[in-house]
């Protein structure tokens, strides 16, 4: 169900009290279905504000965000987050600390009923490796495995797009690579369009297909990933 | 010696310290224990008149009245709460700490204003008749306020600041990037709210819940105003109108069921509130909103200040400018339970924060080895805000007397030396209240590094001498809000002073009582809007404290 992404020309700012401050100015970008990109740069110069913008957390104020057949953001048009069919790793895996892993994973699965709930967890859950962790909850979990969970969450609704924001960013230097290309095994089984934000270029390499290079803003060039 | 052998000598409080703290927490203690001797210690055949009679109504008002507030507080408190966090509207700064406001209007005095207010013939009333074109009560009233749902209504609308200033504390430190995963996973923002953001904070709810069910029990005056017989309000008439102390004992010994029920509620909220405040994350930011909607949500989180405190405090300041132009002053009486309440107030703030002081200090200086016995008597003497003033009066009197009747053969005084002179009252407001100024000066103490308290013994100073030269300046502010925070309390305070005052003792708080019980309505307005401006500065200095000015921040963050 993955669909190719296409950003026209999107314009990202926020208001501070002395006007609206310009983040990213005439970006563009497009990714084909199942292919894996990447946004690859230093602090502050937008890549995360893009992913904001492409999950529906900010409004674009000028050109589109088009996801298959679907237009999700425009200067006029701004489709709610859970309409997007957009899922989303945050940099803190962002488990909800009161529900299970198994719960964490079955959050999105609401339209499911019970039983088909419980075979798509513990498909996902398979998928991630965390066959028996599913009764846990996030702080009896290691780092990597909390990683895998919101994985799975993220996945389990059948996203048309995956967002991975700084995903191994918590993890050290060794977990983080071999995660990383485990990570791409898995995207890359279930054909999902994804994007990847990071600054850290090792990850960006075992990770994404096609690596833009982001600066003030704008892509100034894309990296060959098949190094 | 070792080094940890003269380490924990020199923070070790000495045996006076260790005794005097033990001595509180067995006084603070001793009514509880009381009660339990007097409703048992007459045998179980004295119970059974009681059950039969007294005990089953009073038991489901109770109840009754309970279950409602509850309900009324948790969605008036969570509702508002969750509406300043996430939502941005016009007067949200100023409606995000007026939302504290209620907290300066005691019950009863709310009650009071409200029966004037919604009186049949009353303003309100008069005015929906009007709008409605009848001209007769016969035609047209609202219920009477004088019934459990008009006590629900009351007690709701002044209670439910404990649970937006829990719940609202809980909203603020939530992680925003939680409610934006809901989002990704396809809730909606309700969806969101109701599924993340509000299991999250049940913690939180439940000690803001406790803690307003805990005042709602210790209600004596709107319920008694409003016709609601009350286990408080009648531990108070069986003891005050049929004598019977066996019996007031065995209601107050019922009530201390609630209480150890709505304490464990605290208790274990307060235990699993770390739940999402553990990593430290950008916190959801306020969405505005525009037109029609931004103004609805402005109504409906102004309505509960409007309620509970700006209507009443307008009536007050109406009832008591139309006394002092007509009346001619204010009367002797009057002048005298306000130097009554003066008095009361600083002498309980006194013994008060002299003992929390003491618990505090002594807790502290115990080595880590003991630590479990120090602690259990700081607990122990800081139970007393949970007990009901009814409750503890009945406790304190048995003993009381006993002392006083030892103390009159002794000296060969006349009469109760302790209880005439409002000694037993001070006692039992100072072991209500005791709480506040411990938790005070426990948190001022953890701040001071104990470098301080062994460069201070080093040169010389024994424990005592630095706690006068180098802790007490350095703990002033701590124990000046702890003051504050009791003397307000002692002037407002109702219930224990109705049972324990000296005979023709009146405070500020009594002659309102009196007024209102008579229904004459004369000055009572004066002596509650005295009470609700003393009340005001703990809520200022609250809202300061513990909200402060929400953050702006950004509102796109940028990859770190």
């Amino acid at each position: 169900m993955s669909s190719p992404l296409h950003l026209d020309a999107i314009q990202l700012a926020y208001d501070t009290p002395r006007g609206p401050h310009t983040v990213v100015d005439g970006f563009s970008l497009a990714l084909d279905a199942g292919e894996i990109g990447c946004l690859f740069g230093p602090s502050g110069c937008g890549k995360t504000t893009v992913l904001r913008a492409i999950a529906g957390f900010e409004p674009v104020r000028a050109g589109t965000v088009r996801l298959g057949d679907v237009l999700l953001s425009s200067a006029q048009k701004h489709l709610p987050p859970e309409q997007r069919h957009v899922g989303m790793m945050f940099q803190e895996y962002a488990l909800f600390p009161h529900l299970s892993a198994a719960k964490n994973v079955a959050f999105g699965l609401r339209r499911l009923d019970r039983t088909a709930q419980q075979s798509r967890v513990a498909e996902m859950l398979a998928l991630v490796g965390l066959d028996d962790a599913g009764e846990r909850y996030p702080h009896e979990l290691s780092g990597g495995q909390q990683q895998r969970v919101a994985l799975a969450r993220a996945l389990a609704p059948s996203p048309a797009l995956l967002l991975l924001d700084e995903p191994f960013s918590n993890l050290d230097g060794g977990t983080r690579e071999r995660l990383a290309a485990e990570v791409r095994g898995i995207l890359k089984q279930a054909g999902q369009t994804a994007i990847l934000v990071t600054h850290n270029e090792a990850e960006a390499h075992a990770m994404a297909d096609r690596i833009g290079v982001m600066h003030g803003g704008r892509i100034t060039h894309w990296l060959d990933a098949a190094a | 010696m070792t080094i940890n052998g003269r380490h924990e000598g020199l923070r070790a409080a000495s045996p006076a310290w260790r005794c005097a703290s033990f001595l509180i927490a067995v006084g603070v203690l001793a009514p509880v224990l009381t009660l339990a001797w007097l409703a048992f210690g007459s045998g179980l055949g004295h119970w059974g008149p009681l059950f039969a009679h007294v005990l089953p109504q009073a038991a489901l008002n109770t109840a009754m009245l309970l279950a409602g507030v509850g309900v009324l507080v948790l969605v008036i408190g969570t509702g508002c709460a969750w509406l300043v966090t996430a939502h941005d509207f016009p007067g949200r700064g100023v409606l995000h700490w007026a939302l504290l406001l209620p907290l300066a209007m005691p019950t009863y005095i709310v009650a009071f204003a409200y029966l004037d207010l919604l009186h049949p013939i009353g303003p309100v009333q008069g005015a929906i008749r009007w709008v409605l074109g009848f001209d007769s009560p016969r035609q047209f009233r609202l219920p009477d306020l004088r019934s459990i749902p008009g006590a629900i209504f009351v007690l709701g609308f002044v209670l439910y600041p404990y649970v937006y200033m829990t719940a609202r504390a809980m909203f603020m430190t939530q992680p925003a990037h939680l409610m934006e995963a809901a989002r990704t996973l396809g809730e909606s923002r309700r969806g969101a709210f109701f599924r993340v953001a509000l299991p999250l904070a049940r913690p939180a709810l439940a000690v803001g819940l406790s803690l307003a069910l805990l005042e709602t029990l210790n209600d004596i005056g709107a319920s008694e105003f409003l016709g609601v017989n009350t286990l408080t309000v009648a531990v108070y008439t069986t003891w005050i109108t049929r004598s019977d102390l066996a019996g007031a004992a065995q209601i107050a010994c019922a009530m201390l069921f609630v209480v150890v029920a709505l304490v464990w509620l605290e208790r274990n909220g307060r235990q699993h509130q770390r739940f999402g405040s553990a990593q430290r994350m950008r916190a959801v930011q306020p969405r505005r909103l525009h037109g029609g909607a931004a103004w609805a949500v402005s109504a409906a989180a102004a309505l509960p200040v409007l309620i509970g405190f700006v209507a009443p405090a307008l009536y007050l300041v109406r009832e008591s400018f139309k006394r002092l132009h007509q009346g001619g002053g204010i009367s002797q009486g009057l002048v005298a339970s306000l130097g009554n309440t003066l008095a009361l107030a600083s002498g309980v703030t006194a013994a008060t924060v002299a003992a929390g002081l003491v618990v505090a200090w002594a807790s502290r200086s115990q080595g880590a080895g003991l630590a479990n016995r120090a602690r259990w008597q700081a607990r122990a003497a800081t139970l007393g805000y949970a007990v009901p003033g009814t409750v503890l009066a009945i406790g304190l009197l048995t003993p009381a007397l006993a002392f006083d009747s030892a103390l009159a053969t002794a000296f060969g005084w006349q009469g109760l030396p302790l209880m005439g002179a409002g000694i037993v009252l001070v006692v039992a407001c100072a072991i209500r209240f005791l709480a506040m100024p411990v938790g005070g000066i426990e948190a001022g103490l953890a701040r001071i590094p104990p470098a301080i308290e062994q460069a201070s013994r080093l040169l010389g100073e024994t424990t005592g001498g630095t706690l006068r030269r180098v802790h007490l300046p350095l703990l002033r502010p701590a124990i000046a809000t702890g003051a504050l925070l009791v003397f307000v309390d002692a002037m407002k305070e109702l219930p224990a002073t109705l049972l324990l005052r000296p005979a023709n003792f009146d405070t500020l708080a009594t002659w309102l009582y009196a007024e209102a019980a008579r229904g004459t309505y004369e000055e009572g307005a004066i002596a509650a809007l005295a009470i609700v401006l003393a009340g005001l500065l703990p809520v200022l200095l609250l809202a300061r404290n513990q909200l402060g000015a929400p953050s702006v921040a950004p509102g796109l963050d940028q990859t770190p």
